[in-house]
C-alpha cells in the first residue's frame, strides 16, 4: 500500500480542502501525500471547523489527487469516523480508495470489548494505601506459610522420605560452594586489608599497631567474614536460585510438578537450602582465614611486625566462642539467603520482568534480614556476655 | 454422541481472578472416551478452565467431580490418586530444564511406580518412539525445537497410561504435518487404550478431524454459550458467534472480522 519511491513533499501543496456542496453536507478534497513525516492536517482541526456548522448530516471524500499513503491518512480517517458516528453523520467512504476502505472496514470489526478498559481505572488515594496496607499483610502470611511448608519438608528431607535428585544436590554444593571459592578469596582479603590500614593509623598513634592482629582477627572471625560472605552469596546464589525457580514458573515447569504431585518445595527448594545452608559456614571459614591473610600483608609489610609475631597475636586474640559465633551467622545466613531467593522465586508472576523483580527483591530481602539478624545476635550476645 | 459413562462433571463453576469474574456458571459432562474440545476466543479463560480442572486454580465457586468425587472438596489422598490417572501436556511443554528427555519421561514412572531401572528405560524409550523423538534420550530441553518439546511434553504426558490427558493448544506450533500426525495419535490413543481427552485448542481443522464433544466459551457474556458435537454445532447452532467461530467468520456473525467486505455506508 505504500510506495517506497521517494515522492515530493507536501510543501506549499494545499492537501485538504473542506467543500460545503450543500448546507446538510460536506466533501473533503484530500490531494498529496499523507505519510509518516509529511506535513498533514490534524484530525482535531478539521473536527473543530466541521463541528462549526451545525446541521451536517453527510461527510463525502474525493481521493482524486491524492498520491501515497499510509497510516497517517487512515488514523484521520478513523478519527473522523469517530466523530461521524457521535455525531448522527453519514460517513460516506465511496470516494476513497478501495485500499483505504478495507483497512477501516477491519479497525471497526471488532467492536471494543465492554468493561475492560472501566477496570483499569485509577483508585482513589484511600483505596491505593488499603490495598498496599492489604498485600502487606497477605505477603506476611504467604511468607510465614512457605517457613512452615519449607520446615516441614526439611523434617521430611531428615527422615528420608523427601523427594527430590541426588545429583540436583550435587550441583548445588558445587555451585555455591567450590565456585564461590574465588570470589569470596578476592572480597575477604581485601576487607581484611582494609580492616587492617583503617586501626592501624589509630593504633599507630600510640605506638600499639601490633594490637592490628587482634582488631583484623576479631572482627573478621566474629562477624565480617559472615557478612561479607552472605552478601556475596545474596547477590550470587540467592538471585540465581530466585532467576531459575523463577524462569521455572514463566515454562509452566512448576505447574507441571505440581500436577504430577510431586511437592516443589521438596523437589526444588529443599536440595538449595540444604546445599546453601551446609556451603555457607564453610565459606565463612575461609573467609576468615583470608581476610586474617589481608591483614597479615599489611601488618608484615606496612608496619614492620613480624610474620610469626603476627600469627601469635592473632591466636591469643582469638578465643573459639569467637569462632563459634562467626559460624553460626554463616549458618543462619545460609538459611536466610536460600529462604529469600527460593520464596521469591515461587512468588514470581509469569513474565520476564516479573522474573527479574523476583531477582532484585531476593537480593534485597536477603540483605536486608543479614544485617537486622546481625543486629539481634550481636544484641543477643552483649546480653548473654559472650 | 458418546454414550460412555461421565468421567468428568462440572456443574455451576465460576471462576475468575480476585472480584474479576472470568466465567461463571459452566455446566458439563466428559464421558470415557471422549475427545473434548474447549474452544472460544482468545482471552476467553479456556486456559483457566483447564487449569480448574487439574487441580491447578481453585474456582470460585461450583465443583468439579471426577468420577462422582468432588475433586476441591477431596482430601488429599484422594487428589493425588485423581491426579496419578491424569497426564497433562502444557502450552510451552513445560518440561523440567535441568533434566534430559529421558529423565523428564522417566519422572512420572520413577515417581508413581516400582517399576526398576531397565523397564524404565524400556518404557521411557518407547513413549519417545510414539512421538518421534527416538534417540534424543540424553537431549537438554533447551536443545530441541519448540515443536520437539511439545512432543516431548507429549510422551510425558503419557508416561503412565493415563486414562484422562489434557492438552493445553497441543497444535499450536506445529508445522501441519505433525499437527496432523497429532490428531492420528490421538485417535490411535483413544481406540486403543481408551483414554479420554480434554483438549483446548482453536485449530479448526483438528476440531473437525478429532472431536466428539466439545463447548464453546463465550467471552462477551462469561459463560458457556454452546456445547456438542462441533461438526453438529457447524450446521445447528443458532447461536451466530459460534457459527462465526466455526467457519472462520465466513458466515454468522456480521461484525466478525475477515469474511465481510462490504463497504460501510
Amino acid at each position: 500500500m505504500v510506495n517506497p519511491q521517494a515522492q515530493p513533499t507536501n510543501q506549499g501543496a494545499e492537501i485538504l480542502r473542506i467543500v460545503y456542496p450543500h448546507d446538510d453536507s460536506v466533501l473533503l478534497h484530500l490531494s498529496g501525500n499523507w505519510r509518516i513525516g509529511e506535513e498533514v492536517p490534524s484530525s482535531d482541526d478539521t473536527i473543530a471547523s466541521l463541528s462549526g456548522r451545525p446541521g451536517l448530516s453527510h461527510l463525502a471524500f474525493d481521493t482524486a489527487g491524492l498520491g501515497n499513503w499510509d497510516t497517517t491518512l487512515l488514523t484521520f480517517l478513523v478519527n473522523l469516523k469517530d466523530w461521524c458516528s457521535a455525531n448522527d453523520v453519514v460517513y460516506d467512504t465511496q470516494g476513497l480508495p478501495p485500499g483505504v476502505r478495507r483497512l477501516i472496514d477491519l479497525a471497526s470489526a471488532v467492536p471494543e470489548r465492554k468493561g475492560v478498559r472501566q477496570e483499569i481505572q485509577t483508585e482513589s488515594f484511600f483505596a491505593r494505601v488499603g490495598g498496599r496496607g492489604m498485600n502487606v499483610v497477605s505477603s506476611i502470611g504467604e511468607t510465614l506459610e512457605f517457613l512452615g511448608a519449607t520446615f516441614i519438608a526439611f523434617l521430611r528431607f531428615l527422615s528420608g522420605k523427601a523427594s527430590f535428585r541426588r545429583q540436583d544436590l550435587w550441583q548445588f554444593f558445587l555451585e555455591s560452594g567450590a565456585q564461590a571459592l574465588p570470589i569470596v578469596s578476592l572480597i575477604s582479603v581485601l576487607v581484611g586489608l582494609i580492616l587492617a590500614f583503617v586501626g592501624a593509623i589509630q593504633l599507630q598513634a600510640f605506638g600499639a599497631q601490633l594490637y592490628v592482629a587482634d582488631l583484623v582477627g576479631i572482627a573478621m572471625v566474629r562477624v565480617m567474614g559472615a557478612i561479607m560472605t552472605g552478601i556475596i552469596m545474596a547477590g550470587r546464589t540467592g538471585a540465581a536460585y530466585a532467576a531459575q525457580l523463577g524462569t521455572m514458573q514463566v515454562n509452566e515447569e512448576i505447574d507441571a510438578l505440581n500436577t504430577l504431585g510431586v511437592s516443589p518445595l521438596e523437589f526444588l527448594v529443599l536440595p538449595r537450602m540444604v546445599a546453601l545452608t551446609i556451603m555457607m559456614p564453610l565459606l565463612c571459614i575461609y573467609a576468615d582465614i583470608m581476610g586474617v591473610l589481608g591483614g597479615f600483608i599489611v601488618g608484615v609489610t606496612m608496619l614492620d611486625i613480624g610474620p610469626i609475631q603476627y600469627l601469635i597475636e592473632t591466636k591469643n586474640a582469638l578465643s573459639l566462642t569467637n569462632v563459634w559465633i562467626g559460624l553460626f551467622h554463616g549458618a543462619v545466613f545460609g538459611v536466610v539467603i536460600a529462604l529469600a531467593g527460593c520464596l521469591r522465586g515461587m512468588q514470581c508472576g509469569r513474565s520476564a520482568s516479573a522474573v527479574g523483580y523476583a531477582t532484585t527483591s531476593a537480593v534485597v530481602t536477603s540483605i536486608i534480614s543479614i544485617i537486622v539478624v546481625t543486629a539481634v545476635i550481636t544484641v543477643v550476645c552483649n546480653i548473654l556476655g559472650i | 454422541m458418546n454414550e460412555g459413562e461421565p468421567q468428568i462433571v462440572v456443574k455451576g463453576l465460576d471462576m475468575g481472578y480476585g472480584s474479576f469474574v472470568l466465567m461463571r456458571d459452566l455446566n458439563f459432562t466428559v464421558r470415557k472416551g471422549d475427545i473434548f474440545i474447549i474452544m472460544g476466543g482468545s482471552g476467553c479463560g479456556k486456559s483457566t478452565l483447564m487449569k480448574v480442572l487439574i487441580g491447578l486454580k481453585e474456582p470460585s465457586r461450583g465443583q468439579v467431580f471426577y468420577e462422582g468425587v468432588s475433586y476441591w472438596e477431596a482430601e488429599a489422598e484422594e487428589r493425588e490418586a485423581i491426579m496419578k490417572r491424569i497426564g497433562i501436556l502444557y502450552q510451552s511443554g513445560a518440561l523440567w530444564s535441568s533434566m534430559t528427555l529421558a529423565e523428564n519421561v522417566a519422572m512420572p514412572l520413577q515417581q508413581y511406580t516400582t517399576l526398576n531401572e531397565r523397564q524404565i528405560k524400556d518404557a521411557v524409550s518407547l513413549k519417545l518412539r510414539l512421538v518421534g523423538l527416538a534417540g534424543f534420550e540424553d537431549f537438554y530441553p533447551s536443545d530441541i525445537s519448540g515443536g520437539m518439546k511439545k512432543r516431548a511434553g507429549l510422551a510425558r504426558a503419557m508416561a503412565l497410561d493415563p486414562d484422562i490427558l489434557f492438552f493445553d493448544e497441543p497444535s499450536a506450533g506445529l508445522d501441519p504435518v505433525s499437527a496432523r500426525l497429532l490428531d492420528d495419535l490421538i485417535l490411535e490413543l483413544r481406540d486403543s487404550l481408551g483414554s479420554t481427552f480434554i483438549v483446548v485448542t482453536h485449530e479448526l481443522a483438528s476440531i473437525f478431524a478429532i472431536a466428539t464433544n466439545s463447548i464453546y466459551l463465550d467471552v462477551e457474556t462469561r459463560t458457556m454459550t454452546a456445547s456438542g458435537d462441533p461438526k453438529k454445532l457447524l450446521h445447528e447452532s443458532s447461536d451466530p458467534k459460534v457459527k462465526s467461530f466455526l467457519t472462520r467468520g465466513e458466515e454468522g456473525l456480521q461484525s466478525a472480522t475477515g469474511g465481510q467486505r462490504e463497504v460501510t455506508k
